[in-house]
């Protein structure tokens, strides 16, 4: 990927920033520049919220054959997770059996290294998940 | 608008087709329809081919032009169309095709899909289809497609009480009717306890529980209904053409265990084609993995919500059963070459209706329908079709 659309997406990867509609007061993550509901009457109004990172698991899977760059790290935790600010995510759980995971476990967010582009490249960095004990 | 006939069909054998190219197999499938439909080149007036990736797996774009040399129609100079919409290219290729003829631009039109998968290695297939999931916000992080309808499985046991089992009851049910297919990837017969005991993939789907990754092509010829008897004796009435779109994330979906999109597209067929659920007699439905089939069979409204487990397992949905589903094999044994695959349910039921399918005939087909999904639900695509 080239490095602009790394630069672009820092804002909600790193810190978990989405959108948030002025009128219903939807949350949205990743962000949205219109509301599913309010529609032309929240256009140019949308405002920038911080998620907690904090929700819980939706459902997940054990991912045993992984893409390229994830192949490495197989058997790993793949979940959706609920955010208690209502947006539902996709992210790693991390730093933890992996049959540990059960829907409805409460996580937190946790900033780490996700991949990297080649051994010399741009190392890409954002969000996974762990249990909250 | 105009009625629309499918007056040919053609589709290659779908597998790991080691030597035959994207050019091969559009070809041979194309020349088939066209000798299917009695029609000469002189007569078809545009071409739309489905095609998810030809440039993530054979490193060429522009593919609809490359279909229309290769089945011969180069000094014809027709309008030939890619449509790109993943795993649902060839189902909305088809509904493009629709339109043009019901709209009075286009007589005789050329609908066709194709996939040339297995000249890169099963790594970068994978990554070539996780595009159709979001790159940014789920493949970025780390899971698969299979990984996403992994998701969606879990959701679906947790909530409804689905069981292993019954995903099982997919496979081995797709593999029988698929062991009747001369056509198919696989034409063998499975066991549950092989479905059940299959290499783990993304928990809790097994091995057993994935379409393929497959080489194919499918053609049809499309006319208008009032000229279909120039060129055949048994025409298929397109009774039904309907599509509609979701969040492209499966996170974003209202419901994980609902596709609203095959939900939508079905209520607009059902609409159009002015018909009963009781009226359709068979379904092919897209079965990239088990659990998608158990989804459709609930979201076209075959059954309640959370009962699509119970159906496969006795028996609802066999050949013989109240409401056959994939006949052919589905993705899971006749193979999934995914631009190819919405054409080829289409190729199926036309065959079914028509009394041309062998062993695998579903008794008195008179209406039948497909089911067509793109990524993990972003896009669905549904045809119904009619013996005129």
């Amino acid at each position: 990927m080239a490095v602009p659309r790394f630069w672009r997406e820092i804002p909600q990867r790193y810190n978990l920033e989405g959108t948030e509609c002025p009128k219903c007061g939807k949350k949205y993550f990743p962000p949205k520049s219109v509301c599913d509901s309010c529609r032309r009457e929240s256009i140019g109004k949308m405002k920038k919220v911080k998620m907690s990172g904090k929700g819980k698991i939706y459902t997940y899977t054990v991912i045993h054959v992984g893409s390229s760059m994830f192949q490495l790290q197989t058997p790993y935790v793949m979940a959706i997770i609920e955010l208690d600010e209502g947006p539902r995510i996709t992210g790693q759980i991390v730093d933890c059996e992996i049959n540990d995971v059960k829907i409805g476990m409460r996580v937190e967010s946790v900033f780490r290294k996700i991949g990297e582009e080649s051994k010399s490249g741009v190392i890409y960095y954002g969000y996974k998940f762990r249990l909250i004990k | 608008m105009r009625d629309v006939a499918v007056i040919g069909v053609g589709v290659t054998k779908f597998g790991e087709l080691w030597d035959k190219s994207l050019r091969d197999l559009t070809a041979e499938a194309g020349l088939k329809a066209i000798l299917d439909a009695g029609i000469a080149s002189k007569d078809i007036d545009a071409l739309y081919g489905g095609n998810m990736s030809s440039g993530l797996f054979v490193n060429q774009e522009h593919t609809a032009a490359l279909i229309a040399e290769a089945v011969g129609l180069t000094e014809r100079h027709i309008p030939a169309t890619r449509v790109e919409d993943a795993c649902a290219s060839g189902g909305v290729a088809l509904r493009q095709g629709y339109i043009s003829v019901a709209s009075g631009v286009h007589d005789i039109v050329v609908v066709g899909g194709a996939e040339k998968m297995t000249d890169v290695s099963p790594s970068l297939a994978t990554d070539a289809l996780a595009t159709a999931g979001d790159q940014e916000w789920e493949a970025f992080f780390g899971v698969t497609f299979p990984g996403l309808y992994a998701m969606i499985a879990r959701r679906h046991m947790h909530e409804y009480g689905t069981t292993k089992e019954q995903l099982g009851a997919v496979a081995v049910k797709n593999h029988h009717n698929g062991s009747m297919n001369p056509n198919a990837h696989f034409q063998k017969e499975i066991t549950l306890e092989q479905a059940l005991n299959s290499t783990m993939i993304a928990e809790p789907l097994g091995l057993f529980d994935c379409s393929p990754i497959s080489d194919g092509a499918a053609v049809l010829i499309l006319c208008p209904l009032e000229r279909a008897k120039e060129f055949t004796d048994n025409p298929v009435k397109i009774v039904a053409s309907a599509q509609a779109s979701d969040t492209l994330a499966l996170h974003g979906r209202r419901d994980i265990c609902t596709m609203d999109a095959t939900v939508a597209a079905a209520n607009r067929a059902y609409k159009q084609a002015d018909i009963q659920l009781k009226d359709i007699d068979l379904v092919e439905v897209h079965d990239c993995f088990t659990i998608n089939e158990i989804l459709a069979v609930e979201d076209l409204g075959f059954v309640k919500k959370g009962e699509g487990g119970k159906a496969s397992e006795n028996g609802l949905t066999a050949l013989d059963g109240e409401i056959p589903i994939n006949p052919s094999g589905g993705l899971k044994s006749k193979g999934h070459p995914v631009g190819a695959t919405g054409v080829a349910q289409a190729v199926e039921i036309v065959t079914q209706l028509r009394g041309e399918a062998g062993k695998r005939q579903v008794k008195n087909a008179e209406i039948g329908m497909t089911h067509n999904i793109g990524g993990s639900g972003a896009t669905c695509a549904i045809h119904i079709f009619e013996v005129v």
